[in-house]
């Protein structure tokens, strides 16, 4: 059963198209994250699922309630839909208890519990009840904020670029943090935000944004592996994106023969393989023949565990023009070094792109 | 990012296309919200649209004989010389003396800093009186820029401090580097960053000048005020007076023009990021240390001396006698009702017109804002003749009544109270209201219970603003107060007019008190601004 639905929602400011005829279904139970970058329209979305804005046309259903359609318009206060921003929006002249208490219409001891029980749920110490918002550290802000959200128990919850805002460790463990509360408490979210690692690693529904648009959206391992378009893929992650000439379930490509995953007999068109998909074997001697082609590298790029290398193709006997670079990654202890030369092989398949 | 839609953008977009963003006009809230601005900026055109009407009805021929006559002329020419001497006056005091308190290591310059602010704890035409009773034939031009300087070059001094404290000193480094002599770089870079500061506080003092009544009545000097006042209390509600007015007006519009002229367009804001460094501090000789401390000290007798000692004989010749508190506090009293009164209903009438200025910046906001700017620029006696006239012919049960006196401080005083409560709801970004109604709130509710709690301070701040200007205002008190109202300065008015200087100088110590906390939050902003 899914909980929210768009259709075809529109928005413009002026002559500048915002959103333009966004479909989606968010499954009940369900964390969905639009991914975009900034400008893509992900942001002005979810104010509208808030009802902080609203469409020039479309309709908006929660749990089978129209919030938004062309003859009528909930606003945000009559929604129960939980909202949590960028920075926690923490009202600066409350305290902690004071905030998470903020959507409570209970009283009196029952409220206090009620409190006691959401900061326990976020993680907060009973002793910051008395705190002030300037008092707290960003991520603290934040878990506020989510329990000040949590506290009407809503239909949906959305978050708003909830952890860019924290440094890289604190950001890892919030995210994990968020995800098992929201599970726990089973509480449909909707995620927005700009970093595709985050993005991947929070859904299990992933739709992609551009220009206003959205471009594609299924679970998050199916659109890292088949990206619609060029553009989509790398933007989830790094790519190694050639033409080939497809045949029969194979490409034909300057890596030599890959399978593919979609059989378009004879036609030529864009292959992507993901730089982890490309295995690289050291030359011993000449003498020893491995599969896949030769290459030499020709950078580095250590960065810890892992090691960036940039791999030239051996030229084809026929080309006169120097061979295709290549992006592979390598363990960062065990890379070959620069110079060395290289056998390239394929793990799995290439997926075809369609023609953008 | 479309995320957040730029004033420039919002502005640009035609207000149909806007009308369904209700995330920012909250539904039939935001229609309330510009529906009372709207009433309170036609509200404020009323003084101009009376003079506009009573210019038409009194027709050209009648017109022209009041207008082209010898004693208009000697009006004109008298206040542009007031204006034209007093400004540039007031302006290389202040440049003077805000350089030294702020960038300069003059002994004591935090005292000397505060010392040149307190002069507008004294009301102008209390530093008259104070001149009058010390030099009695005291009187003309020269009496008319002196005391004029002395009342109001701290319009001027604190502005430019405000602005020396915030200036990057980066970019005087800079400009040593390439070579510039110190003399240089004042006057190369440090002068025309001034430019915004020196600008709006000549208008300031400008508009007083133009506005003030007692302090030229007192010295016997004709300004275009003292002559409306003349002519009203002579022929009533005339014509003459009518037209006099229209040509006030006229002036203060002509100074509104050249100053936004005079500011330009250029970009003045630090461009860098993070916090700029301390200002450098420059080590005076000591020769220019004497000098310096012989100018704020000749100033401080001047503007602060000169009222003191002259209320301070007044006080120990009157002996207890002069302190009849049975019209004293009656006075008081009068002052402080009307003063509170007037605070709330300015405030409570800034807050729609500045909500929108905050939530939904646009052109038809800037109009709105910039009707209610226009009319505070409006001398009091203009405003006055305006409801006399108006209440006289329209609403006759309002006619001299506290009503027609709390109106006019609404018009005279509004902006007073927009500038803060406009700051302060500033502090509470609008995400906090939509969050308190995704948290259940209704909008009024939400802005009830989060914008308007943050915006308290400066509401507070501006509502004293507005008291203060109330409990010192004197022309259109005494226009339009009901008959026996005395306030503490309708009251020291009709006792200096008796040239009963003893018994005035109760009223004008109770003054002086009352405004004391003005200076004070004047000084305590001025440093917030500078970010300390």
């Amino acid at each position: 059963m899914n909980t929210l639905e768009l259709h075809s929602i529109c928005k413009s400011y002026g002559p500048q198209r915002a959103l333009e005829d966004i479909n989606l279904s968010v499954p009940t139970g369900s964390r969905t994250v639009i991914v975009g970058p900034s400008g893509s329209g992900k942001s002005t979305l979810l104010r509208m699922i808030a009802g902080f804005e609203f469409p020039d046309s479309g309709r908006l259903t929660l749990n089978g309630q129209t919030l938004v359609d062309p003859t009528h318009e909930v606003p945000a206060h009559q929604r129960q839909i939980g909202y949590v921003p960028q920075d926690g929006a923490l009202f600066p002249h409350m305290t902690v208890a004071a905030n998470i208490g903020f959507g409570l219409s209970i009283k009196g001891l029952e409220k206090r519990e009620r409190i006691a029980q959401l900061m326990d749920s976020v993680a907060l110490d009973a002793n910051m009840a008395d705190r002030w918002p300037h008092e707290l550290s960003g991520g603290q802000q934040q878990r506020v904020a989510l329990a000040r959200a949590l506290a009407q128990q809503p239909r949906l919850m959305l978050l708003d670029e909830p952890f860019s805002a924290l440094d890289t460790g604190l950001r890892a463990a919030m995210r994990k943090l968020v995800a098992r509360l929201l599970a726990d408490a089973g509480v449909t979210t909707i995620l927005v935000t700009h970093d595709q690692s985050e993005a991947l690693s929070f859904a299990d529904q992933l739709a992609v944004m551009r220009e206003g648009r959205l471009v594609q959206s299924g679970h998050p391992l199916d659109l890292y592996r088949y990206p619609g378009d060029e553009q989509t893929a790398i933007f989830l992650g790094d790519a190694v994106v050639m033409p080939a000439r497809i045949e029969a379930g194979w490409a034909h490509c300057d890596l030599g023969r890959i399978p593919v995953n979609n059989h378009r007999n004879n036609r030529c068109a864009q292959i992507m393989l993901r730089p982890e998909q490309l295995q690289l074997v050291g030359i011993v001697s000449d003498s020893v023949e491995a599969t896949g082609c030769r290459a030499v590298v020709t950078e580095r790029d250590f960065s810890g565990n892992t090691c960036t290398l940039t791999v030239e193709l051996e030229p084809s006997a026929s080309a006169d023009q120097p061979g295709r670079s290549l992006m592979v990654r390598s363990s960062g202890l065990y890379a070959p070094p620069t110079g060395s030369a290289v056998h390239v092989s394929t793990i799995g398949h290439a997926h075809v792109l369609s023609e953008s | 990012m479309p995320e957040t839609l730029p004033a420039e953008v919002a502005a640009a977009i035609p207000a149909p296309l806007r009308h369904r963003s209700r995330g920012v006009f909250a539904g039939r809230g935001g229609a309330w919200v510009i529906g009372l601005s709207v009433l309170m900026s036609l509200l404020a055109l009323m003084p101009i649209a009376f003079i506009i009407g009573v210019s038409v009805q009194t027709g050209w021929a009648t017109l022209a004989t009041l207008l082209f006559r010898p004693r208009v002329g000697e009006l004109l020419i008298n206040t542009v010389l007031l204006v034209a001497i007093t400004i540039p006056l007031c302006i290389a005091l202040g440049v003077a003396l805000a350089w030294l308190t702020e960038r300069s290591n003059l002994p004591g310059r935090r005292w000397w800093s505060l010392l040149s602010i307190a002069p507008l704890a004294v009301p102008a035409f209390v530093h008259s009186y104070a001149w009058v009773s010390l030099i009695p034939p005291i009187h003309g031009l020269f009496a008319g820029v002196l005391v004029s300087v002395i009342a109001y070059f701290p319009f001027l001094y604190l502005p430019i401090a405000a602005t020396l404290r915030r200036l990057d000193p980066a970019i005087e480094d800079v400009a040593e580097s390439m070579g510039l002599k110190p003399w240089a770089v004042f006057f190369r870079v440090v002068l025309p960053q001034l430019r915004l500061a020196v600008c709006g506080g000549a208008l300031l003092v400008g508009l007083h000048l133009l506005a003030e009544y007692g302090l030229y009545a007192m010295i016997r000097f004709d300004t275009f005020t003292t002559a409306i006042f003349d002519q009203f209390k002579s022929t009533f509600n005339g014509p003459a007076a009518h037209m006099l007015a229209g040509v006030l007006a006229l002036c203060c519009l002509a100074m509104l023009t050249v100053e936004s002229a005079a500011r330009g367009h250029a970009r003045y804001a630090r461009v860098g990021s993070g916090s700029a460094r301390e200002p450098r501090i420059v080590h005076l000789k000591t020769g220019s240390t004497v000098l310096a401390l012989t100018l704020f000290t000749v100033t401080c007798a001047l503007s602060l001396g000169v009222p003191l000692i002259t209320l301070g004989k007044w006080l120990i010749a009157g002996g207890a006698n002069v302190w009849q508190m049975a019209e004293l506090m009656p006075a008081l009293q009068q002052t402080l009702l009307l003063g509170v009164a007037g605070a709330l209903l300015t405030t409570c009438a800034a807050i729609p017109i500045a909500w929108l200025s905050i939530r939904s910046p646009g052109r038809l906001q800037r109009v709105l804002e910039s009707c209610n700017y226009i009319t505070s620029s409006l001398p009091g006696i203009v405003v006055a003749l305006a409801l006399v006239t108006v209440t006289v012919h329209f609403a006759r049960p309002i006619y001299q009544t506290t009503i027609t006196v709390l109106l006019a401080y609404l018009l005279m005083f509004l902006p007073r109270a927009l500038v803060s409560l406009r700051a302060g709801i500033a502090q509470a970004p609008v995400e906090l209201e939509n969050i308190a109604r995704s948290l259940g709130r209704s909008p009024g509710r939400a802005l009830w219970l989060i914008t308007l709690r943050l915006a308290a301070p400066g509401a507070a701040a501006g509502a004293a603003l507005v008291f203060l200007a109330i409990s010192n205002e004197l022309t259109a008190t005494l226009l339009l107060a009901p008959n026996g109202t005395r306030t503490l300065a309708t009251g020291f008015w009709a006792l200096t007019s008796e040239i009963d200087y003893a018994a005035a100088a109760p009223y004008a110590l109770l003054m002086i008190l009352l405004s004391l906390p003005l200076t004070g939050l004047l000084y305590h902003q001025s440093k917030r601004t500078a970010g300390r």
